[in-house]
């Protein structure tokens, strides 16, 4: 165990460091001159020198990798092009916009998932079953803008329950929690699909188990053998799935946010592709992969630990 | 929300690891045409294949014809599936938009496939670059999700050909992953040995002892991660990052027809259900060309 941690450990810089180069290749794919391509067809040569030497485009390209690094590791992410504020500034504004919805999406996906799931295998090939089974189906299949946009048209549209865009207020506010309940509802909609399907299966599969016939024959009552028999003993897979989903929820952002006009870091990365702000670009991106790095490493190691059966090679 | 993600390590359980190049017993054809869904998938894909390649014949308008006057008009026998904000036909523009999305998806997928057999193959059979080559595999997967193809295409900007390299270099470590791990267990196997002893050359041991089984698990990876492929495809086209407007992608024509969502629902309806029936349809078929090309992996 303690060698398996020690091991991911040793591997992170390593992965950080190639993050970190992507990162800084971001500008340097750029076809062409990449302060040509900030600065405008139009603009004088002046603007695009000054561009260069910004950005420190001037330099050769290891000098100017070891610099970004300088600074990065320094908590300076540039200065963005458009708005020219800094960038860190940028991320750790949108940033707690994007864990809250984050973290309320992945409150609620066990808490819809699991319940389908257990009267999806309760009421085995009955019609609810195939319902939810098809439902969650779509729900897996369907682009994730697709299915965010139908959300908003029915419950924001339609039945006008929730406010359509934007970020109302804090979490324990009853208007914050209601503007992040759509955004987070849509978030979380292809993993409570996936999980749900998922419980049905690990359900099913212990409910064939000669324990359960046992408590039954004993005349347990239905609730109690599903629950406390079943459900127990099905969890281990479904807890498993739960982190991975979670920390893939973080790329869904980019969608979600963009559709909900959800002021967090997935939305201010596609609004600074969109205007070519180069710096926005790589200090969201580097932030983005870095959190998904340390979550996958936060449940590997959470793992290790819950199920000792885990053996890492 | 639809699974955009890499596939995980494991993943590649789920895909056929005999070494069979085809499995003995009933053959191939009529255990595919007896799996329902499979069949089903593949007649969907045939017909998307033939509307995209004739929709000049097929489709009733041009995709760029403007008609002002009759513009967000609902289906009607003139438009069959009405008309978009600048009163073009839609199921004109949805039938030359497949051109785009599958181009989308076999080009991602042709990128991928070569690079990521050819890198996993090299990993798998020469152990001493393996760890660097599954470094820089373990480096991409530190993006989740869309986040690789989303830098890549900040940095070539949008349009139709970074959209498709963005993703096909996003699909390369799952293919990447898939080919070692299928060469590890290969390059034991008594075939490859006797090969090598026999002198082979390690390009004819490639060649025709590994590639040759490689096939069907790669034709089943692939179907299904051409799903994946045109599901990126039209959300980077959604957010405004890939194919742009006018074009008529499908993932384009929904991010112009959002703006309209609560006053004309049907220009967003028809292009997401293309975009869902194709994805299904290569799902579909994908897990039909598992099931026949490995029967024992059927659940």
């Amino acid at each position: 165990m303690t060698q398996f941690i020690l091991r991911r450990l040793l591997i992170l810089p390593v992965v950080l460091l190639g993050v970190s180069v992507v990162v800084f290749m971001v500008l340097h794919l750029v076809p062409g001159n990449p302060a040509e391509v900030i600065a405008g067809p139009d603009a004088p040569p002046e603007t695009v020198r000054q561009i260069e030497v910004e950005l420190g485009l001037d330099k050769p390209l290891p000098e100017q990798y070891a610099l970004y690094m300088g600074r990065v590791l320094q908590g300076d992410l540039g200065r963005s092009l458009r708005s020219r504020r800094p960038v860190l500034a940028d991320v750790l504004d949108a940033l707690p916009n994007t864990i809250e919805l984050t973290l309320v999406a992945a409150v609620i996906t066990p808490l819809i998932a699991i319940p389908l799931g257990v009267v999806a295998a309760a009421r085995r090939r009955s019609a609810l079953d195939s319902g939810l089974m098809l439902v969650s189906m779509v729900g897996i299949t369907a682009p994730a803008f697709a299915t965010s946009l139908g959300l908003m048209w029915l419950f924001g549209y339609q039945l006008r329950w929730f406010p359509i865009s934007g970020d109302a207020g804090p979490l324990w506010t009853l208007d914050g929690l209601r503007s992040v309940f759509l955004p987070a509802l849509a978030l979380a909609i292809g993993a409570v699909a996936a999980l749900a399907r998922l419980t049905r299966s690990a359900m099913l599969d212990v409910l064939n188990q000669d324990y359960v016939r046992t408590a039954r024959a004993k005349g347990l009552r239905e609730q109690v053998v599903l629950l406390q028999h079943g459900l127990r003993n099905a969890l281990l897979p479904v807890v498993t799935v739960i982190g991975l989903q979670v920390a893939l929820l973080l790329s869904g952002a980019f969608v979600t946010e963009t559709v909900f006009a959800w002021p967090g870091i997935g939305r201010l990365a596609v609004f600074a592709i969109s205007s070519r702000d180069f710096p926005v670009v790589q200090g969201t991106v580097l932030v983005i992969a870095l959190l998904f790095v340390l979550i996958n490493l936060v449940v590997d190691v959470m793992y290790a630990y819950v199920d000792p059966r885990i053996h890492y090679s | 929300m639809a699974t955009i993600a890499r596939p995980l390590p494991t993943a590649d359980a789920a895909v056929p690891h005999s070494g069979a190049a085809l499995p003995a017993g009933r053959p191939l054809w009529r255990r595919f045409v007896r799996n329902r869904p499979a069949v089903i998938g593949l007649c969907i894909i045939v017909l998307m294949l033939a509307l995209a390649a004739l929709a000049e014949v097929i489709a009733p308008y041009d995709w760029r014809a403007q008609d002002i006057i009759n513009r967000f008009s609902g289906p009607s026998p003139q438009h069959l599936l009405g008309t978009d904000e600048l009163g073009r036909d839609i199921l004109s523009r949805v039938l030359y938009g497949a051109r785009f999305s599958l181009t989308i998806g076999f080009g991602a997928v042709a990128i991928s496939l070569a690079i990521g057999t050819l890198v996993g193959l090299v990993a798998g059979f020469y152990r001493g670059v393996d760890g660097v080559i599954m470094r820089v595999v373990d480096i991409m997967m530190a993006f989740p999700g869309i986040l690789l193809a989303i830098a890549i295409v900040a940095a070539l900007g949008p349009g139709l050909t970074s959209t498709i390299v963005a993703i096909g270099v996003n699909e390369i470590p799952g293919f990447a992953r898939l080919n070692r791990s299928l060469a590890l267990s290969l390059r034991e196997r008594e075939y490859v040995m006797a090969a090598r002893v026999l002198g082979a050359p390690d390009r004819v041991i490639l060649g025709r002892h590994v590639l040759l089984n490689l096939i069907s698990p790669l034709i089943v990876f692939a179907s299904l991660r051409m799903a994946t492929a045109i599901l990126v495809g039209a959300t980077l086209s959604f957010l405004g990052l890939g194919v742009q407007p006018p074009v008529p992608e499908w993932g384009a024509m929904v991010s112009t027809a959002r703006q309209y969502i609560a006053t004309a629902p049907h220009t967003f309806v028809y292009p997401t259900l293309a975009i869902f029936i194709t994805v299904v349809g290569f799902n579909l078929l994908g897990d039909g060309l598992r099931d026949a090309l490995d029967p024992t992996l059927r659940d």
